[in-house]
């Protein structure tokens, strides 16, 4: 089976403004990647690119098996998009927030319940209108829409933000359950020893391509956060410690 | 698409009926409009007065204008954090995303319609002739208003000027419809509706048109907003 994400040199553009300056990633079924970057570094427009949110301006970009640059509709239908919005509408209820994404993805409906279940939604919170709520029990809500429509490939960006410790294990247990059932996922956080423990996979992203990638557990993948050198001086080129067969350090 | 247009339209509806925008703000906007028309042309005293003779074409901007409130509302509820991107997200056909949320505001502006007739009849003193004509050319020139609004909805929703820059795009492009439904209204109140027959047929036309074009445009509209 061929990678689920398969980028080659893709560049992604805001009007004249680069947000990916040439991306190449492979991303394999029921991976989970850890993106890492500092900020402006294009881990959520790497995401976005993915979901076929904004459009590949040159390069290759293959989600899914469809090509981003012919068909960004059916990469939509079958990916689930955690992103800093949380995409809900605040006069309907989490129910019906969750009820609405999943008919829209011809999703079944049983995982609605289950994805509530899930995410401590149920009971009266299911039926509270989503302006009603918390900023963790949105997020948990729209965690819920991810999971509700079954989608093949989770794009979470910073999925624990905002949640609390209960929350928080939640997110881990449910990326690590569905890593287990074969969908990948990829996630930008900056909780770095929390994402690197869900991980299969590092990759690090600094001004709008991939600098490197790596095992989690390998010496020299980065843990600051700060300035785009600081997160790329000691880490080899992603190519290149894959074409030496060593890790990256 | 029409599966998707009835999820689309079955969730703005039930939006607006939690929100109750449209039965709080639009209908007394409406409303209001009609009766300062009344009190700007005079009081109605009789078929002969200004205010009696000018009630279609009084009729027909007050439900423009809250047709502009409406179309504003429908892409509002889209905007609250990261909806657009959500519905492109969803994987809904553009073209039933246009029709469900055109059907939305039409079904709001019937109502609206109606309530606005019984304004007119009563602030206006004139009897409501001509059911038929009056019935079908509320339909068909709404269907041409909500079309034309949802188009011009999604491409201003994207800009930073959208209150302003919605009114602007939509006012040119419905002009003819504000001119057939006048004339068609006109035609159906003074008791002659054969008259009015040729703009009902117009209307038709121009709620065709438009409705065909938005079915086509607005996916791409969309992505660009």
């Amino acid at each position: 089976m061929g990678p689920v994400i398969s980028l080659r040199d893709a560049v992604s553009l805001s009007g004249r403004f680069p947000l990916l300056a040439g991306v190449t990633l492979d991303v394999a079924g029921g991976e989970v990647v850890h993106l890492r970057g500092p900020n402006g570094a294009g881990k959520s427009s790497l995401l976005r690119l993915c979901a076929g949110l904004v459009p590949i301006a040159s390069g290759t970009a293959f989600v899914l098996g469809h090509d981003l640059r012919a068909d960004r509709q059916s990469v939509r239908r079958e990916v689930g998009l955690l992103g800093h919005a949380s995409f809900l509408y605040d006069d309907l209820s989490v129910e019906r927030n969750v009820r609405f994404a999943v008919r829209a993805a011809r999703a079944d409906l049983r995982g609605v319940d289950e994805a509530l279940d899930r995410l401590g939604l149920g009971g009266r919170l299911r039926s509270t209108l989503v302006g009603s709520l918390s900023a963790g029990q949105r997020r948990r809500a729209a965690l819920a829409v991810v999971v509700a429509r079954r989608a093949r490939l989770w794009l979470l960006d910073e999925p624990h933000a905002g949640l609390d410790a209960m929350g928080r294990t939640s997110v881990d247990e449910l990326v690590r359950a569905a890593s287990a059932s074969g969908t990948t996922v990829l996630l930008a956080s900056h909780e770095l020893d929390r994402a690197s423990r869900l991980a299969d996979r590092v990759v690090v992203v600094a001004g709008g391509r991939v600098v490197a990638a790596a095992e989690p557990g390998a010496t020299g993948v980065p843990a600051a956060q700060g300035a785009e050198g600081d997160e790329t001086r000691q880490i080899a080129p992603a190519g290149e410690a894959e074409e030496d067969g060593r890790d990256v350090a | 698409m029409w599966r998707d247009a009835l999820l689309v339209a079955g969730k703005d509806l039930r939006i607006e009926a939690r929100s109750k925008v449209g039965l709080g703000q639009v209908v007394p906007f409406a409303l209001v409009v009609v009766l300062l028309f009344g009190l700007a042309l005079g009081p109605a005293a009789g078929r002969g007065s200004v205010l009696s003779l000018a009630a279609p074409g009084l009729y027909w901007v007050a439900v423009l204008l809250a047709t502009v409130l409406a179309v504003q509302r429908s892409f509002a509820i889209e905007a609250l954090d990261g909806a657009s991107d959500g519905l492109k997200l969803s994987g809904l056909d553009p073209a039933g995303i246009f029709v469900g949320k055109a059907a939305a505001v039409c079904g709001q502006l019937l109502a609206l319609e109606v309530v606005l007739a019984g304004a007119v009849a009563l602030l206006y003193d004139r009897h409501l002739a001509g059911g038929l004509l009056l019935v079908a050319s509320c339909v068909a020139a709404t269907v041409g208003l909500v079309s034309v609004g949802t188009i011009y909805g999604v491409v201003s929703s994207g800009t930073r000027q959208r209150e302003t820059l919605l009114p602007l795009l939509f006012f040119p492009m419905v002009a003819p419809i504000l001119l057939a439904a006048t004339k068609a209204w006109d035609a159906a109140l003074a008791g002659t509706p054969g008259r009015g027959a040729g703009w009902l047929d117009v209307l038709a036309v121009f709620a065709v048109a438009y409705l065909a074009m938005g079915t086509v445009a607005f996916g791409p509209l969309l992505e660009d907003a």
